[in-house]
């Protein structure tokens, strides 16, 4: 007989089988590639990493990727540090609005910024041929190098920039007015006092914004041309480009992987080198800055404002202009939606149907999960948290070839369904999804379950009854990030999807590389609109704004 | 066989830490009985394996007769009151209250009736509509104690429900708790490590330290005769006497006298001032110079350097004559029901050989 203070129940059983569905959809396929990527023609072999290392052509991939990443953190962080201190200390006009378009700018898929700066500066582009036409030079070269800079920077500084105005929000104005009174303000108190305090959070930004850029498939791959980095090198081994080479795939993919585990690793160890939590009583009140100073402060946040809309503005203005065999010319017309109408209805209806199915699947197992962890902790439900914070450090890519490679043969034949798609997407965004439950569930005072259960509620009517609807606020907003970035997802379903299951964000990819740049601005607009529908209606929630964390 | 009872209760948590070592108690229905003690000396350990949360490592509980220790936790019924209130903060009142009847399938009417009465009896009826979250401490504890009487449990606990409350808000909403639970009639254990409440509001009190029993008894039995020298300093105050000559003449004036006796202490309101300096036929007197006067509205602490030590003398209703000056030599009286004598083991022995 089991006593009550047995923890065998049913619990115990859901850990059991989160923990076997995830060794079967997420484990074992990453196995599978790691697998691979040390077998060449059926025995142990180091081939794929020999050709890796053989070849400038290959490994240049690697020194690319990392100078573009790094470049891209230190200017994302160069650039949202001075943004977050303007907004959080001085009164800027609109400063609501603001946040709100900076977030959406983040929100909006990264290719769409690559696609419109070509649309801007390529070699056709609207600025480039004004600047030819006006003064008859051709302007510095938007493609390689310095376009996927300019595309991921832009993209990436919302990012550190909300994880650093939460930061702000928990200093206590008392910390500045002590610095203060020391005679230490301005420029010296920013650098001095309120730095260190924001360190852990700088790191943790810095480490979100490597990991994204460096496994960001569609920049590069739109805007990168001659300039590969690693990722784009995947896509064009395991697609086969010159000639399909899986184990090789297998082996760029392992590296991959091994280099955004030790940065994650790095991060963990600065961080915990330095830890502390604080909660503001008085937060700071942002002040007025007047004179010269108080304008330069706008122009700098107006400025990047800007440049981080520019590529939203431009992709809803092209696709209403007029096009001749996929290119953009002058005048107007609805022709790109009215053209394209069946296939944007099925892109729709495909992003509706295949996102919230697995945004339904991921809130129910973040839940489950941060439950079993925050509450019943032991071996099997750390091992389970572990797990799911692995996809945080493997690129979209490679979760898409490791599915392919697990689920095209064999007892499990899912490759081109429904089911593989809704998979793949829920299997990204878990890690957020579950930090982020886990948190709320942090919040939540246990006495509360006791409570329910001395008045006579089962476990599963605790749960359903007390745990999820004292908790829906909070996870209803971080249902609706992910809802944005599940919608938005590319790379991680591009060796996943076929006609039947292609989503707005895939159709948007197949039309740019077909050409196609009208019916890609206007799926890209449609996309847009939805993002922003998503995110006003997360606006609209009770605390909404508290949570704008990705 | 009384309504509920603990048998020899243990609770190991890792390798060698006993929380309760051999706890055994007996509550009778209606009784209001109360656990007393320090923090960390197992309180809420040993309420928390009533209720279930927890199981002992081993003993015996028994509800009615019945062994509780197999039955879940949710099909105890024993209600539960939470230091931190633990109201569901989405759920209004009204349905915070009526959250346990749901599943003990009580007809919607009967849910509205009772759940009015139980709101009425913590004068919270016309807050039946609103969100916990913006209310008092107080009156979500109210919630709180409606909600667990509401489903006439079996057994009501309550862990130190008043403690998160200020001072004054504490001293009424325990009249209430007291009122209310003779009303209802349901036996209740309360935890506390207030001696006050626990004197206040408690039919019979179980004083506990570092796991095990010390007394259990009446508030009168608790306060006025400590079996142990760790009830008589948590419950009250003990002035422990200096061993010595003086000691034993005084003990001698008083027809005292205690063979095992390891230490002497007597309770500061159990000696007075002696206003002319008058020895009394019945006591002994000790004199001593003013080292300390605090003044504490009700009442005053005097403390006097005396032959047997540091004594703190409690004049009550203090007038402004009252007042003593530091240096002032003053007499007190010591009567012969006030020493109390303990043994090595700190047990209550008799002081009259
Ligand atoms: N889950 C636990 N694990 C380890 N030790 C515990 C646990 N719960 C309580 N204790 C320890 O048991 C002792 C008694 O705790 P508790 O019953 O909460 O005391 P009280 O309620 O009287 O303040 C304390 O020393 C506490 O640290
Ligand atoms: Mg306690």
């Amino acid at each position: 007989m089991k006593g009550p203070g047995d923890r065998f129940d049913g619990w115990t059983s859901v850990a059991v089988a989160l923990t076997g569905g995830y060794l079967l959809l997420v484990i074992w396929p990453l196995v599978m590639v790691l697998i691979n990527s040390f077998a060449g023609g059926g025995e142990f072999s180091l081939a794929g990493f020999e050709k890796f290392f053989s070849s400038r052509l290959y490994y240049g991939t690697l020194t690319n990727s990392i100078l573009v990443t790094v470049c891209v953190t230190v200017l994302a962080l160069v650039v949202a540090f001075p943004l977050a201190y303007f907004m959080t200390m001085f009164r800027i006009g609109g400063s609501r609005s603001i946040q709100m378009l900076i977030l959406a700018s983040m929100m909006s898929p990264p290719f769409i910024g690559a696609y419109s700066w070509i649309l801007l500066l390529g070699n056709n582009g609207m600025i480039t041929k004004f600047i030819e036409d006006t003064l008859g030079f051709k302007p510095p070269s938007i493609y390689g190098f310095a376009g996927i800079v300019l595309v991921l920077t832009l993209q990436l500084v919302p990012l550190i920039f909300t994880y650093l105005m939460g930061a702000w929000r928990t200093i206590d104005v008392s910390l500045l007015e002590a610095s203060e009174s020391m005679g230490i303000t301005g420029w010296r108190r920013a650098v001095q006092v309120i730095s260190p305090l924001l360190w852990p959070t700088v790191l943790a930004g810095s480490l979100l914004v490597f990991v994204r850029a460096f496994a960001d498939f569609g920049t590069p791959m739109l805007i990168g041309q001659g300039f590969r980095t690693v990722p784009v090198l995947i896509y064009s081994s395991f697609v086969g480009e010159v000639s399909i080479d899986k184990s090789f795939a297998a082996a760029v993919s392992v590296i991959v992987i091994a280099v955004t585990l030790a940065v994650f690793l790095l991060q963990r160890y600065l961080v915990s080198r330095r830890t502390f939590s604080m909660t503001a009583l008085r937060s700071i009140e942002p002040r007025r800055l007047p004179g010269w100073r108080g304008v330069a402060v706008h122009i700098y946040v107006y400025g990047f404002l800007t440049l981080a809309l520019a590529p939203l503005v431009v992709v809803v203005f092209s696709s209403f202009r007029k096009t001749l065999y996929g290119q953009l010319v002058d005048g107007f017309s609805l022709d790109s939606y009215v053209d394209s109408q069946r296939d944007i209805l099925r892109y729709v209806g495909n992003t509706f149907g295949i996102g919230i199915t697995a945004l339904i699947i991921l809130v129910v197992i973040a839940v489950l999960v941060a439950y079993l962890t925050v509450r019943r902790k032991g071996a099997l439900s750390g091992t389970l948290d572990t797990m799911t914070m692995v996809p945080y450090v493997v690129p979209g890519l490679v979760i898409g070839i490791a599915l392919v490679t697990a689920f095209s043969q064999g007892p499990f034949m899912l490759t081109g369904t429904f089911a593989i798609m809704v998979i793949a997407l829920a299997i990204r965004r878990l890690p957020y999804s579950v930090r982020s439950t886990t948190a709320l569930m942090y919040q939540l005072n246990p006495s509360i379950e006791e409570a329910a259960t001395s008045l006579g509620a089962s476990k599963f009517r605790t749960l359903v009854r007390i745990i999820i609807p004292a908790l829906a606020p909070g996870i209803l907003s971080g249902a609706i990030l992910s809802w944005v970035t599940i919608i938005t997802e590319l790379s991680t379903t591009l060796f996943l999807y076929n006609t039947s299951t292609q989503t707005l964000s895939l159709g948007i990819y197949a039309e740019v590389i077909r050409g196609q740049l009208g019916t890609a601005a206007a799926l890209s607009t449609v996309l847009l609109v939805l993002t922003m529908l998503s995110l006003i209606l997360l606006m609209k929630l009770p605390g909404g704004q508290k949570e704008l964390r990705v | 066989m009384s309504y509920l009872s603990v048998n020899n209760a243990t609770k190991q948590f890792g390798e060698s830490f006993k929380a309760l070592n051999g706890i055994s108690v007996a509550v009778e229905r209606g009784e209001f009985f109360t656990l007393l003690g320090p923090s960390g000396c197992g309180k809420t350990t040993l309420l928390r394996s009533i209720a279930g949360f927890n199981d002992l490592t081993s003993g015996e509980i028994t509800l009615g007769g019945a062994n509780l220790r197999v039955v879940p936790p949710h099909q105890r019924d024993i209600g539960m009151v939470f230091q931190d209130y633990a109201v569901f903060p989405h759920l209004s009142v009204f349905d915070n209250v009526a959250f346990g009847l749901k599943p003990r399938k009580v007809s919607a009417e009967a849910i509205k009736a009772r759940v009015a009465e139980a709101l009425a009896a913590v004068r919270l009826d016309a807050m039946a509509d609103r969100l916990p979250a913006a209310m008092s401490g107080g009156q979500q504890q109210r919630i709180g104690l409606a909600r667990a009487m509401v489903i006439n449990p079996q057994l009501l606990l309550m862990d130190e429900p008043l403690s998160n409350l200020d001072a004054k808000l504490r001293i009424e909403l325990r009249e209430e708790i007291r009122d209310i639970q003779k009303q209802v009639n349901i036996a209740t254990i309360y935890v506390t490590h207030d001696q006050e409440e626990a004197l206040a509001i408690s039919d019979r009190i179980c004083v506990m330290n570092a796991g095990r029993i010390e007394q259990i008894g009446t508030p009168q039995e608790i306060y006025g005769n400590p079996q142990t020298q760790f009830v008589a300093t948590f419950v009250g105050t003990l002035n422990f006497l200096n061993a010595g000559a003086a000691l034993d003449a005084m003990l001698g004036q008083l027809n005292l006298s205690a063979a095992a006796a390891k230490s002497w202490a007597v309770r500061p309101e159990h000696l007075d001032l002696l206003v002319d300096g008058a020895p009394t036929s019945d006591g002994a007197t000790l004199s001593g110079m003013v080292s300390k006067f605090t003044y504490l509205g009700r009442e005053a602490h005097l403390q006097v350097e005396t032959e047997v030590g540091r004594l703190v003398v409690q004049l009550a209703n203090p007038g402004m004559a009252a007042t003593k000056a530091v240096g002032e030599t003053v007499s007190i009286n010591v009567q012969p029901s006030a020493p109390m004598a303990f043994d090595a083991e700190g047990r209550r022995i008799s002081s009259k050989g």
